[in-house]
């Protein structure tokens, strides 16, 4: 009985998962509110650039994401514990999505500034080989046959694709490079755009963090139907 | 026995069976020898693109041909379960590692070694291009590095085939920009220090992914 409450309990999700949720959904509020009313219009680029601010977020969530896979791999393969795997494949999923997002929000951004929807720069190479590296570490769990072999090799994939990134950045960016790079880190961003862009970042990253508490729940109550099954069928 | 004779003997087995079998040179020759035709058709290596075009042809033959050679590192391994065999040899899961790494390489150097000739014959080119080979080796380190670790990987999953290019693919991302940049200044008649800097990246892709794959490929081959 006290195994039901317990699955229960997940599947409302707990105290964190709302506190993370609203907190998310408040500051993605603010965030549109900042973005959309208060942020004044960029001289040249015009409206387009208020794209910005879901763009830069969902890309550094996106990286941050398989950060994350990375370190639940390596955790995965040192310690065996089933829970590092769950962690590690739950941000890859919320991962691709984001990067996605971004390979979406980017052509749309790029045609009027740029004049071109792509362009084999550094940061758009790299973010297309992380996703693609990414695809391939689902797929490698799909087309296993036991789980724990999957979640091995998955793990062995998160390691190498993502030391593979920074590599893949270094070789495109001195072979071309067009994206603008420095414009945040120089300081050179007026403060009313660097605030709406900390705000939208804020949220982003919450909301990763509620998806993947999500994601993480939803894959332990899938573990503990097997287990039940299991122990039923026995 | 030490390490490095451990290792060559997983090696000499595979060229062993490769003399006896002829299975992986020849196939994989003709296939990369009809890549090089297919793309003559594509572009036109009549103009003065040269440098740009042939370097991208030579470097997609390889890659191509690469993971054709890949593939059957470890998928003859699965026919008739001689990987059990060879993962019960009383030896570390790094000697194997090293061990069919130097056949890759091998096979895959041997490939290209022949294919580069004709592709500088084909596309009317000067045939004495020590740089070339350089950055063919240095190149095919790299290929043979993570590819022998995802050929191990590949060979275990449903759709093996299929699996090893999508693995494979978006890893070598980095090697395939640098030797292309590096054979096109090599077509061109660019000086070594035009060359340096991609020559540098290569030499990093290997060490690291020689170092990472080598740490990783135990969890491959586990059970």
């Amino acid at each position: 009985m006290a195994q039901m409450e317990d699955i229960g309990m997940a599947r409302r999700g707990g105290f964190w998962d709302y506190l993370v949720l609203g907190a998310s959904f408040i500051l993605m509020i603010a965030a549109l509110g900042l973005v959309f009313l208060y942020v004044p219009t960029e001289e040249t680029m015009g409206v387009v650039q208020r794209i910005f601010y879901f763009h830069v977020p969902l890309a550094w969530i996106g990286f941050l994401a398989f950060f994350v896979v990375f370190l639940g791999s390596v955790a995965y393969l040192w310690k065996r514990n089933i829970a590092w795997d769950n962690i590690a494949r739950s941000s890859a999923e919320v991962g691709i999505v984001c990067i996605t997002l971004v390979l979406i929000t980017g052509p749309i951004w790029a045609k009027p500034v740029w004049g071109a929807w792509w362009t084999w720069d550094a940061r758009l190479t790299a973010s297309v080989v992380l996703w693609l590296t990414y695809i391939a570490y689902i797929l490698v769990r799909s087309l296993t046959l036991e789980e724990s072999r999957g979640a091995r090799f998955a793990s062995v994939l998160g390691i190498v694709g993502f030391i593979n990134v920074p590599i893949v950045f270094l070789a495109v960016h001195l072979w071309r490079t067009q994206h603008p790079t420095t414009l945040v880190l120089k300081g050179d961003l007026p403060p009313t755009m660097l605030s709406a862009l900390l705000v939208s970042i804020a949220a982003f990253t919450l909301l990763y963090v509620a998806l993947l508490m999500r994601s993480v729940s939803l894959r332990k109550l899938e573990f503990e139907i097997k287990r039940l099954k299991e122990l039923v069928s026995d | 026995m030490s390490f490095a004779t451990k290792a060559s003997a997983i090696l000499w087995k595979d060229v062993l069976s490769e003399l006896r079998a002829r299975e992986i040179v020849t196939s994989v020759l003709v296939f990369g020898l009809l890549v090089l035709v297919v793309f003559n058709f594509a572009f036109d290596p009549g103009s003065g693109t040269m440098a740009i075009v042939g370097a991208g042809i030579l470097w997609v033959a390889f890659t191509f041909a690469g993971v054709l050679s890949l593939n059957r590192s470890f998928a003859m391994e699965k026919e008739n379960s001689c990987i059990d065999g060879l993962m019960l040899c009383p030896v570390d899961r790094q000697v194997l590692y090293w061990g069919k790494l130097a056949g890759c390489f091998t096979f895959m150097f041997l490939v290209e070694i022949i294919i580069t000739p004709v592709f500088l014959v084909l596309f009317n080119q000067s045939l004495w291009m020590p740089r070339l080979g350089l950055v063919v080796l240095l190149a095919t380190v790299g290929f043979a590095a993570v590819g022998t670790l995802f050929s191990a990987l590949a060979a275990n999953t449903k759709a093996r085939d299929i699996m090893l290019p999508i693995l494979f693919l978006p890893m070598i991302v980095p090697v395939i920009i640098a030797a292309v940049e590096a054979t096109g200044i090599v077509l061109d008649g660019g000086t070594w220090s035009d060359m340096a800097t991609w020559l540098w990246i290569i030499l990093a892709f290997d060490v690291i992914f020689l170092a990472v794959s080598a740490l990783v490929f135990e969890f491959v081959l586990e059970e």
